[in-house]
């Protein structure tokens, strides 16, 4: 007779071996290793969380102080490769395979790593394939997460930034495995249950809050000219025409100034409840001012942002939020919000070739993915329509018999010619490519596929490579708005002049965006300050952002 | 410092009435362009001085399309050059032949 | 444009236009009455540094500072603006010399006030002995300019602050205006660090800084005359506003001026932080006085802030 619930069997011992460190689910931080210790066998799968916003850092830290002799060769899933002792782990044996999706700060010592042998890399996914393949296979053995607060039966308020807690919980919970929390505090009642006490094993109280990186926060005292006159040109160009109402903004300060730019230039222009009225975003500060100018209807979270959380308190008509009042954010469900439910994505990104692809990958980073690549691409499995969507099928097959024509996704591109340092954004080869060669990987890491990405926009004007005929129309499209980058001056002069009378290069002056309006006096905010004025004194900057 | 100057013919004389404007600030990765109509309605010239030596090539380009897109004609521009990318040159061009039309 | 924008510009014209945002040329042309502004030496004359080129450096068509005349109010005046981006508004020869020019000007005018839109780090490292004496010449002109009957006002609200020759000279002015990203001081937070180490004062601690040499301390203890938000509109409000108030420079001022300062050193002298003079001076909350809207602010202020007999 088979035995049908070993796995069971197998997590009921680990929890006893935990058990001994343990009142209740409480077990004291100090002995937080020792417990990784009886709860890991080598070779397991863990899920460390961590992605590019929150982490349990507590826990990253007791997992390197574990005994290498008795944790060993640990396949690490998970989110987020962003601190030092997520790598740690490998340099000294605990860990030896990974499957991740971004990795922003480490980017460059995971390189390393990866050309010293030091971690076996399964694969860089983007945040859904990640979170798809929990349930597939890669279910975590044991799952080490955070959260704000515990009561006695390890019920979890995760608070604000409850990101992709909810799906490790359920992929290793359900399926046998063992879920440890680490907690800032533990209280006699949580304000809400976001995890509900029966999935969580064990809970160790740090103490103090779990670190969360303020990344969606942009300085509008360091937006430029440039990035205002090429904001100016995604809106007249693209927001206005597709009237693009559902949408996500990628991180950058291009479109930061798009969010700047909406209760000034884009309300001039009689935009206001045509565009930008439902969004897939995180809690960025820059939107304070469009929020406040009454833009925005409603706005679904992957994350909380650093003293965003009074602000969003204050605004549950926008924001999602719990019986507390306070955010809940859900990474797996607004990436599919922004997979599926969003026309247009758009963001900036650091190379761009001749067919469009494009990478934020330089030959000493390997950065990750994160989301992008959810956001910006197009889903064929989509099947409501919508005004933008239908709009950008027709361009992309005019001949098509309408009703079995497929939509397609807005997915925008924007960036200046010449990044920081001079470096310029159009390429012949990307850098993806010679790390895909120099670490011999089945795929380079492409950010955007080239067939994906519909528009780039640049501050010489706006590409539409829906209406690109050919590839060697496509290539002129994408010279014709590279700038005098070296793609950009070895354009065919004649061919895009023709591909401008046909708007699929559309210039400032064939826009009508006037140069002496890229000025700073056009954002709604030109200063942190400022946004906390616009929010009425509950947004809380960070101190880094603040200068009094 | 590298000293360069471009004369271009134009199509068109510049529209607008006023006769001199001053645009930008020297600065680490800006520039300051000032506009003088003192030329003859279909010659335009730009004389450039700048921190970065040896990119001819690209003010060439730049210069030539400005004067292609932007028909400057009669106008003296001189600038000051602290290092700016191309396209903050560009826009700060187009922004000096804009301001002799308006009144701000 | 939405009138909701705070400190947005307007379609009219000087709106709301963010003083520290703004260019010296666009300071001066929207402080002043529309079209009333005549510059002399504009950059047209290309009056540029003699210096600079010797180092391989940039030089701006003006030197970095604007000068001219103009009605505020409907009265004519004097007015100079630095240019705080080029070169961090520091003063050089022909830079400085445009300003001691309108100065004696003003003196031999004897009734014509002159303000002077301060946005400077100090002395040009690169022309060091001119800036220097230019800054001595400066503070001489001011003072006899003020002698012979004229006003002289600073308004310090730009991005490099008012540091070193320029604090010295904005201590000789008959009054000042300030905002709160307008910093006043002589040695800057990296050169106090430099010398006196990071315990004495750790200029990366942006909170720190601004509230010891921010425009909020400066108006608490008596450092400058008037607070204003961070608009031109706030700027020229300051302006009329201190040019009719604002009395003669006389023996008196000076011996007032010395008493005030002497009490304020025995009274706040043991204070560590800007926060315990603002509550020994009767600030209720001082930890909250960084944040406080510039309205709040002015009206608190207006309770707590020490009477200025005249200059700092």
């Amino acid at each position: 007779m088979r035995d049908w619930s070993r796995d069971g069997t197998a997590r009921d011992e680990r929890v006893a071996a935990g058990r001994v460190l343990a009142r209740g689910k409480a077990v004291h931080r100090d002995d937080a290793a020792k417990l990784l210790e009886a709860l890991l066998k080598p070779g397991d799968r863990v899920c460390l969380e961590g992605d590019n916003q929150k982490q349990a850092d507590l826990l990253a830290e007791a997992l390197t102080r574990v005994d290498p002799a008795v944790v060993h060769d640990l396949h690490m899933v998970q989110s987020g490769v962003v601190l030092p002792e997520h790598l740690d782990v490998f340099e000294s044996g605990i860990a030896k395979r990974l499957d991740y999706s971004y990795s922003g700060p480490q980017a460059a010592r995971v390189a390393r790593m990866l050309f010293g042998g030091k971690i076996e890399l399964g694969a860089v996914h983007t945040y859904l394939e990640l979170f798809a393949r929990y349930f597939i296979d890669l279910t975590p053995h044991v799952a080490l997460i955070a959260a704000v607060s515990a009561d006695r039966d390890g019920n979890l308020y995760t608070g604000p930034n409850t990101e992709d807690t909810p799906t490790v919980v359920e992929a290793t919970t359900f399926k046998n495995g063992v879920v440890v929390a680490q907690v800032n505090e533990i209280v006699d009642r949580v304000p809400r249950v976001d995890i509900p006490g029966d999935r969580v094993h064990f809970v160790v109280e740090a103490g103090r809050p779990f670190y969360v990186e303020p990344l969606f926060t942009r300085d509008p005292g360091a937006v430029t000219e440039t990035q205002i006159l090429t904001a100016m040109l995604a809106i007249k160009g693209i927001y206005a025409p597709y009237a693009v109402k559902r949408l996500n903004h990628g991180i950058g300060f291009n479109t930061a100034a798009i969010e700047l730019l909406l209760p000034t230039y884009a309300d001039r222009l009689g935009l206001k409840g045509e565009i930008c009225t439902h969004w897939a975003l995180n809690p960025h500060p820059t939107l304070i001012p469009a929020i406040e100018s009454g833009w925005v209807e409603q706005i679904h979270s992957f994350g909380s942002e650093v003293g965003m959380d009074d602000y969003i308190r204050a605004r549950p008509d926008v924001y999602f939020t719990g019986a507390d009042g306070s955010l809940r954010s859900n990474r797996a469900f607004c990436q599919t919000a922004g997979l599926y439910a969003c026309d247009m994505f758009i963001g900036s990104t650091l190379q761009i070739d001749l067919a469009g692809h494009s990478s934020t990958v330089t030959t000493s980073r390997v950065a990750g993915f994160g989301g992008a690549p959810n956001m910006g691409s197009d889903p064929r499995g989509r099947r409501h329509p919508s005004a933008p969507w239908l709009k950008a099928g027709r361009e992309a097959d005019p001949d098509a018999p309408a009703p079995l024509r497929r939509g397609r996704k807005l997915v925008v591109q924007i960036g200046e010619t010449f990044g920081d340092g001079n470096v310029p954004l159009f390429v012949e080869k990307l850098d993806a490519l010679n790390l895909a060669e120099k670490l011999d990987l089945e795929l380079a890491p492409v950010m955007v596929y080239a067939d994906d990405t519909t528009h780039i926009v640049t501050e010489e004007g706006v590409a539409n490579l829906l209406l690109c005929r050919s590839p060697a129309e496509r290539e002129q499209a994408i010279r014709g708005v590279a700038g005098y980058t070296e793609i950009g001056r070895g354009r065919d002069r004649a061919m895009v002049e023709r591909l401008r009378a046909r708007k699929v290069i559309q210039r400032p002056e064939d826009l009508g965006v006037d140069p002496l309006d890229a000025d700073r006096s056009l954002l709604a905010a030109r200063s942190v300050k400022d946004l906390v004025h616009w929010s009425g004194g509950l947004y809380a900057p960070p101190a880094k952002f603040r200068n009094w | 410092m590298e000293n360069l100057t471009y004369r271009h013919k134009a199509k068109t004389r510049a529209p607008g009435d006023k006769p001199l404007a001053l645009v930008g600030v020297v600065a680490s990765g800006n520039l300051e362009v000032l506009v003088e109509r003192v030329l003859p309605d279909t010659d335009c010239e730009v004389a450039i001085a700048t921190t970065a030596k040896g990119f001819g090539d690209v003010w060439a380009a730049v210069v030539s399309d400005f004067v292609e897109r932007r028909s400057p004609g009669g106008l003296r521009l001189s600038i000051n050059d602290g290092g700016a990318r191309p396209d903050t040159v560009a826009l700060r061009l187009s922004q000096a032949v804009r301001s002799l039309e308006e009144g701000r | 444009m939405s009138d909701l924008t705070p400190g947005g510009t307007s379609e009219s014209g000087r709106g709301g236009v963010s003083w520290y945002e703004a260019s010296a040329r666009q300071r001066v042309r929207l402080l002043l009455d529309a079209g009333s502004f005549t510059e002399f030496v504009g950059p047209e004359q290309r009056e540029t540094s003699p210096h600079l080129q010797v180092f391989d450096l940039p030089e701006q068509f003006d030197d970095g500072m604007v000068v001219g005349a103009g009605t505020l109010g409907g009265g004519a005046v004097l007015v100079a603006a630095q240019e705080g981006r080029f070169m961090g508004g520091a003063f050089g020869e022909v830079h400085g010399a445009k300003l001691t020019g309108l100065l004696r000007a003003a003196r031999d005018l004897t009734s014509t006030p002159v303000l002077i839109l301060f946005d400077t780090g100090g002395v040009r490292l690169q022309e060091a002995n001119a800036g220097e004496l230019a800054i001595a010449e400066i503070m001489r002109a001011v003072v006899e300019a003020r002698h012979a009957g004229v006003t002289v006002l600073g308004l310090v609200g730009g991005r490099s602050g008012c540091f070193g020759g320029g604090g010295l000279i904005a201590g000789c002015c008959s009054a000042l205006a300030v905002s709160e990203q307008g910093r006043i001081g002589v040695s800057g937070p990296e050169v106090i660090e430099t010398n006196r180490g990071v315990e004495e004062f750790d200029s990366k601690d942006r909170p720190l800084v601004w509230r010891t040499t921010g425009g909020k301390h400066r108006r608490l203890i008596g450092g400058a005359d008037a607070f204003a938000d961070d608009t031109v509109d706030a700027f020229r409000a300051c302006a009329l506003d201190l040019l009719r108030t604002t009395g003669p420079l006389t023996l008196d001022t000076l011996r007032n001026e010395q008493a005030r300062l002497r009490e304020r050193l025995d009274r706040f002298g043991a204070c560590a932080d800007a926060r315990d003079v603002w509550a020994k001076r009767g600030v209720d909350d001082a930890g909250a006085v960084p944040g406080l809207p510039a309205d709040d602010f002015i009206a608190l202020a207006g309770r707590v802030a020490e009477p200025s007999h005249d200059a700092r």
